[in-house]
């Protein structure tokens, strides 16, 4: 049985996640994500490793979406409506919710602000998200016959999930993207320990490793408080979920304790559109925010307002969340345009920006004219500040979810190649667990677990529970239970194996048992020297001096110890006595089974020394 | 597996109660409270008309005790604190041996402070997280309701209930002592006195809650999941999975819901153990004359067929029906308002409530009329706030509203906009300045006894052109007793609260379950015997159902790396066959055996000398293989001692003397050299098969 993992996306890069599993014939697409740092062909998962004939319902099982983020959903509606796939997608109530607004605006940005052409309309992300199945955490969802999914909270933005699929005894986690740490308004990762032989994990921070957030909190809020003291304009270009209500969250709480009146706004209707989500989809939320959300909802923002484009060039601070992040294009690029040139400004750019993006060139360096995309150069005077929260674990939380699952083995995907090998050199040293790091269009072949399945008896399933304990007695009483189930494997061709107890067998097979034993007549003493019950006692003891771990019965004139057998032997001749010895005295008449065979003969060397 | 049902309860607001033994686990489902109960104590403050009225009657005390079945006046009714009804058969078990609680829906977990509180009490309890929310917050209202009665009756001293010392005269009315003590006159030790707010809180810390369809598995060795019963908004049905096989618990269930999701079907079908607890169909009164109707599932039952049954459920004749109800209680709450009265609507059903508030607000927007909407209850803010988060429950079209950006239901706009007022009690500072009447009332509690809806109804009772919204069942009983003489218009409503009888058939042959465990009591009114498919065993009230194994042999997960490792034994006469003595560790993980390797795995299992034979073995063959092993023996034929079997003995004379005795049962090797010993074992296993 095997498990095959071909890459379509985000291989040994950050952008347009799309990773096809194969496990156990099955297979299963993890994220249809877009690159958002590419113009060309390059910006879609190339679909056609997948199938050469385009016939996507036949190869896949399912798509599963891990959150709302366009390099993890960007491509879906490109992928069911233009190349037909129609077979069932999965993803959370809020990703469901949430993807189509992002894909929208998205889809705006590019074409309205940006010129280009349409990859995908607005009726296709309808129609794409009608096939699109909700699934809430935990819930395990049986997609067909085989095919076993369910989602673990990942914390990374609201509804992100890590999925687990098991198709018959293989099972694998795709991680998605994930924060190991809670934040304003996330929990973190959770998930339970399970029996995994892959486990797909996000590296984007692969070598990072963060300290407490308190200090980048506080430092992000110093910055912009100095900036609108100052009269300036702080501008915060996010997307609309996720950061923004992390940091206008903690924006909101600062204005309240320190009493600042200088206005936030967001800029577009999307962003108010979400807080509405937000409150909707609070049990999505971190503990803290569900606990409070009795009383008062923290997404109710109150010094929030929205934002109007003649706002620009108001005089007076301000600070405005803008989408889109990154400043690739759109309004938060315009806003840019206006308000880059004063040094009195802010622009606070929170997260991760693609390579490509102006983003990217503001925080690669500190460059004083920046090319936008049309060609017209901006001047850049104004404060540049990264906002180091991340909403992706740091290495130590790859290295800890790594070592509490222990899969067989791990692929990375989403990070930068040279901190993914050096990632993947710690996975293999230090917990000894075969990694990966295949780039686009690579398929990393493992083989999986399986268990041999067979029917078992009754009476075998009883002798495996009832305790087996095991005395010593060196200086101390030592009382062990080694339990060890041990049966019998019965294979008929085309039949079902069973596991029956030793003591069944020739009943399965329908044939008559057939004991053997070993039995011998064995001298004690010389002729009526002393009674017999004192001989059985004196007998019993000796064996226990010298066989130890035995527990030996006695009653009347008969000794046993296992399956051996002792009597004192009454008769004149016996057959079980050997012909030399046949002389008068008193006899033990032994017999026992095959199992016990040394034992035996030890207790036959005891009686026979004792003469 | 062992079914011992409780409580068969009455309705929806009383859900069955049972005990299952299942792998050696015992599993109570639902903990209940018979809330119905109550309506024998009088509400507080008494009202000064029924006390005239009482007093009138007692002027007469000669008549009084002579007429036996006299009509009950409202001075009948208990005047103390309130004490509570539990399950009766509940306390005959000792509490801590119960090992799981599995409860289905969120009046189920009533009745769970007084069992966690007991210090024995070390169950695992699981409940959807959405039952657990709303049991919570229902037994935190029921809490604060009965402080008006602390307030008004001061500290109880004793422990001793003293309202039921008087109960068994002659004088009190047979009704009062049917509710107090029971048919059989034993239920007196089922009164409990309420719990606090605090046992409460301790109870809820000892819930494990679950998601939707989330596996939990219960000591390694049952896994649990819960699945939509569409009855309410968290109400669910179990799904328990074991190594002995699968059983399903389906509660009181609807197939199409407009605020719960759905019934889900997928997860329930063909299960080993179906258990119908459903009792609803006892509340009415609704008989299937001409019994199954069933459907044809002979012999080829194709998916299509199946899918067509489970549509025939589907239908939307029910559901229809069921807003149809709903736009009725709604058109009679605008007509008294129209004539200027108010209405006072006292349902517990969640669902319905949530229901009723939107098409109410709605209508009233569309009309012309001005009248307030009051939702009175301690936890209403709350509770309606919750709603609206939880898409994973609710229908179909209330998630799409949720994802589409609209809240789930519809009140939240009409509180913003001062349509609907929610108020945490009726003494709330801000009740009185937005008071205006005639108005629409929400307010618990449906038994008439607790809450808001006492003074409001006490308050407008006298008046006509009033409505009053009651659940099915009061009326008959002692309900309105202390409001009588009553002006008010009635309207009682029977909501769907369960699976409607007729369709029980289509929904065995849709489940397809091996056996299916029916209330003895539904099984009367009902004719399944036409079900060829199922297995159909009885149950009754406080009867021990013993139900036999269905799956023979349970199975076992071999590990491929133990596989590998056997040594497989060929068999002589049998070529199909293969044998291989197998040790390990057996483990129960997520329901299911598994063997892998142990812990002194015994590399030579495979070296080791068999310790079982079958077979026979021929004096001539044995003698032949001695002697190529260099033993000489001869072979002696002898009858045995009691003459009837066959023994033949071998001498063995080279290289020491020795015997060899064997028959049809066994073969015996005497000797007193071990190394011989050995060598004719290897002789004789040679011959013979074995393990």
């Amino acid at each position: 049985m095997a498990i095959d993992c071909l890459i379509l996306g985000a291989g040994q890069e950050i952008g347009k996640s799309c990773v096809v599993v194969t496990i156990n014939g099955k297979k299963i697409m993890f994220d249809c994500g877009m690159h958002m740092g590419c113009d060309d062909h390059n910006r879609y998962p190339d679909f056609s490793l997948l199938s050469k004939t385009g016939d996507f319902d036949k190869e896949l099982s399912c798509i599963i979406i891990t959150h709302f983020h366009m390099d993890h959903v960007g491509a879906l509606p490109y992928f069911t409506e233009v190349c037909g796939y129609n077979g069932p997608i999965y993803m959370s109530y809020p990703t469901k919710a949430l993807s189509p607004l992002m894909l929208e605006d998205y889809r705006r940005v590019m074409v309205d602000r940006r010129g280009e052409e349409e990859l995908f309309t607005t009726t296709h992300i309808a129609n794409c998200m009608k096939k699109v199945i909700a699934l809430d955490l935990k819930q395990t969802i049986q997609v067909d016959q085989d095919l076993q999914i369910r989602g673990y909270y990942a914390g990374h933005v609201i509804g992100a999930v890590m999925v687990y699929a098991k198709v018959g005894d293989a099972a694998i986690v795709y991680t998605g993207d994930y924060n190991m740490t809670t934040d304003r308004h996330l929990g973190a990762a959770k998930i339970e320990r399970l029996q995994l032989d892959l486990l797909i994990s996000e590296s984007t921070y692969a070598t990072t490793i963060r300290g407490s957030k308190y200090p980048r909190e506080r430092e992000f809020l110093q910055a912009v408080h100095k900036c609108v003291a100052g009269g300036g304009k702080a501008l915060i270009p996010s997307f609309a979920l996720g950061r923004a209500q992390e940091l206008c969250m903690l924006l909101d709480d600062y204005w309240e304790r320190m009493n600042i009146k200088v206005p936030i706004y967001f800029s577009s209707g999307l962003t108010i559109q979400a807080n509405m989500y937000y409150k909707m989809l609070i049990s999505w939320t971190s503990q803290n925010v569900k606990e409070k959300h009795a009383t008062h909802n923290p997404f109710d923002f109150k010094n929030v307002k929205d934002f109007d484009r003649s706002l620009i060039h108001a005089p007076g601070p301000c600070v405005l969340f803008a989408t889109p992040g990154m400043l690739c294009a759109g309004f938060s690029l315009e806003v840019f345009k206006h308000w880059a040139p004063s040094p009195l400004n802010l622009v606070a750019l929170p997260g991760y920006s693609v390579a490509g993006t102006v983003g990217h060139k503001l925080m690669s360096g500190k460059p004083t004219t920046v090319d936008l995309y049309n060609g017209t150069k901006v001047d850049v005077r104004c404060k540049i500040h990264q906002v180091a929260f991340s909403p992706h674990t740091d290495a130590k939380g790859i290295m800890d979810l790594t070592k509490f699952l222990s899969p067989k083995n791990v692929v990375l995907v989403h990070g930068e190649k040279p901190s993914m090998m050096s990632l993947k050199d710690k996975i293999t040293s230090e917990l000894n667990i075969p990694c990966f790091v295949p780039a686009n269009g690579e398929t990393v072949s493992f083989t999986s677990t399986t268990f041999i399945k067979a029917t078992a008896s009754d009476t075998f399933l009883k002798s495996c529970s009832s305790p087996n304990f095991k005395f010593s007695n060196s200086t101390q009483l030592h009382v062990t239970d080694q339990r060890t189930a041990d049966g019998v494997l019965v294979v008929e061709k085309n039949k079902k194996s069973k596991i029956v107890h030793q003591d069944e067998v020739s009943e399965v097979l329908n044939e008559k048992n057939h004991e053997v034993s070993l039995a011998y007549c064995c001298p004690v003493k010389g002729k009526g020297e002393s009674e017999d019950v004192d001989l059985i006692k004196e007998l019993s003891e000796k064996i226990t001096e010298t066989v130890s771990g035995t527990q030996i019965h006695e009653s009347g004139n008969c000794l046993q110890v296992g399956s051996f057998k002792g009597t004192l032997c009454l008769k004149d001749k016996c057959v079980h006595r050997s012909e030399i010895s046949s002389s008068e005295g008193v006899f033990l008449c032994c017999n026992w089974s095959v199992a016990d065979l040394e034992l035996g003969w030890k207790i036959i060397n005891v009686i026979k020394q004792n003469l | 597996m062992k079914l011992t049902c409780l409580s068969k309860g009455d309705g929806f607001q009383y859900p069955p109660c049972h005990i299952l033994n299942l792998c050696g686990f015992r599993i109570l489902i639902d903990c209940p409270l018979d809330l119905l109960a109550i309506t024998i104590f009088s509400p507080v403050p008494c009202d000064v008309e029924a006390s005239e009225y009482s007093s009138l009657d007692a002027q007469n005390p000669v008549q009084k005790k002579q007429k036996l079945e006299r009509e009950m006046t409202p001075a009948d009714l208990v005047c103390a604190e309130p004490w509570y009804k539990t399950v009766k058969a509940l306390h005959l078990w000792e509490v801590s041996l119960i090992d799981v609680v599995l409860i289905s829906n969120p009046m189920g977990v009533l009745g769970l402070p007084f069992l966690t509180q007991n210090p024995g009490f070390c169950a695992k309890i699981y409940m959807t997280e959405a039952t657990a929310k709303i049991g919570q917050l229902m037994m935190e209202d029921l809490v604060s309701m009965h402080m008006e009665f602390r307030g008004f009756y001061g500290p109880e001293d004793s422990s001793f209930p003293g309202w039921m010392k008087n109960l068994d005269r002659e004088e009190v009315p047979a009704l009062l002592k049917k509710v107090v003590f029971g048919e059989s006159g034993d239920d007196l030790g089922s009164w409990m006195r309420l719990y606090s707010l605090d046992d409460i809180k301790s109870c809820m810390k000892k819930v494990q809650a679950v998601n939707y369809a989330e596996e939990v598995c219960y000591n390694g060795t049952l896994v649990m999941k819960a699945l939509s019963s569409g009855l309410d908004i968290g109400a669910c049905n179990w799904l328990i999975n074991g190594p002995h096989g699968s059983l399903s618990y389906v509660s009181d269930s609807i197939f199409v819901s407009h605020h719960a999701k759905s019934f889900d079907f997928h997860g329930l079908k063909g299960n080993d153990v179906m258990i119908y607890s459903d009792f609803s169909c006892l509340q009415s009164t609704e008989l299937t004359e001409n019994g199954c109707n069933s459907p044809d599932t002979a012999t080829n039952s194709s998916e299509k067929k199946d899918e067509n049954l489970a549509a025939s459920l589907l239908d939307t004749e029910e559901s229809l029906e069921e807003l149809e109800k709903l736009a009725f209680v709604c058109s009679c709450a605008a007509e008294s308002a129209d004539a200027g009265g108010s209405t006072l609507i006292t349902i517990t059903q969640i669902g319905i409530v949530l229901q009723l508030l939107e098409l109410m607000s709605n209508s009233l927007e569309s009309s012309s009329l001005k009248v307030p909407i009051f939702v009175i209850s301690s936890v209403a803010e709350e509770l309606l706030a919750y709603t609206n988060t939880i898409p994973e429950w609710l229908c179909k079209q209330r998630q799409e509203k949720l994802i589409s950006g609209e809240p789930s239901f519809g009140h939240l706009k009409f509180i913003k906009d001062k349509k609907i007022h929610l108020f945490p009690a009726i003494h709330s500072p801000n009740l009185i300045t937005s008071w205006q009447e005639p108005c629409i009332v929400f307010a618990p509690h449906s038994s008439l006894r607790l809450g808001p809806s006492v003074q409001l109804l006490q308050r407008w009772r006298g008046d006509p052109k009033s409505l009053l919204v009651l659940e099915d069942g009061l009326s008959s009983g002692l309900g309105l007793l202390p409001f009588r003489p009553i002006a008010m218009k009635i309207l009682q409503c029977s909501f769907l609260s369960g699976i409607r009888l007729q369709k029980l058939p289509t929904l065995l042959s849709v489940l397809q379950p091996k056996r299916v465990l029916v209330p003895d009591v539904v099984n009367q009114r009902i004719n399944l015997t036409e079900i060829k498919t199922n297995s159909i065993l009885k149950y009754s009230e406080n009867k021990t159902l013993r139900v036999p194994r269905i799956t023979a042999n349970p199975d076992v997960e071999i590990m491929a790396e133990l596989a590998s490792k056997l040594s497989w034994r060929k068999l002589r006469q049998r070529e199909n066959f293969g044998i291989a003595r197998l040790k390990g560790e057996l483990l129960m993980k997520d329901g299911k055996y598994r063997l892998v390797s142990g812990l002194e795995q015994e590399e030579s299992s495979g070296k080791a000398r068999p310790l079982r034979h079958w077979g026979s073995v021929a004096p001539e063959t044995l003698v032949d293989a001695l002697l190529k092993m260099g033993i000489t023996g001869s072979v002696e034929h002898s009858t045995g001692e009691d003459g009837s079997e066959d023994n033949r003995i071998i001498h063995v004379t080279n290289p020491s003397s020795g015997l060899i005795e064997t028959s049809e049962m066994g073969t015996t090797i005497i000797t007193d050299d071990e190394n011989i010993a050995s060598q004719i074992f290897q002789a004789i296993d040679g011959i013979l098969d074995g393990i």
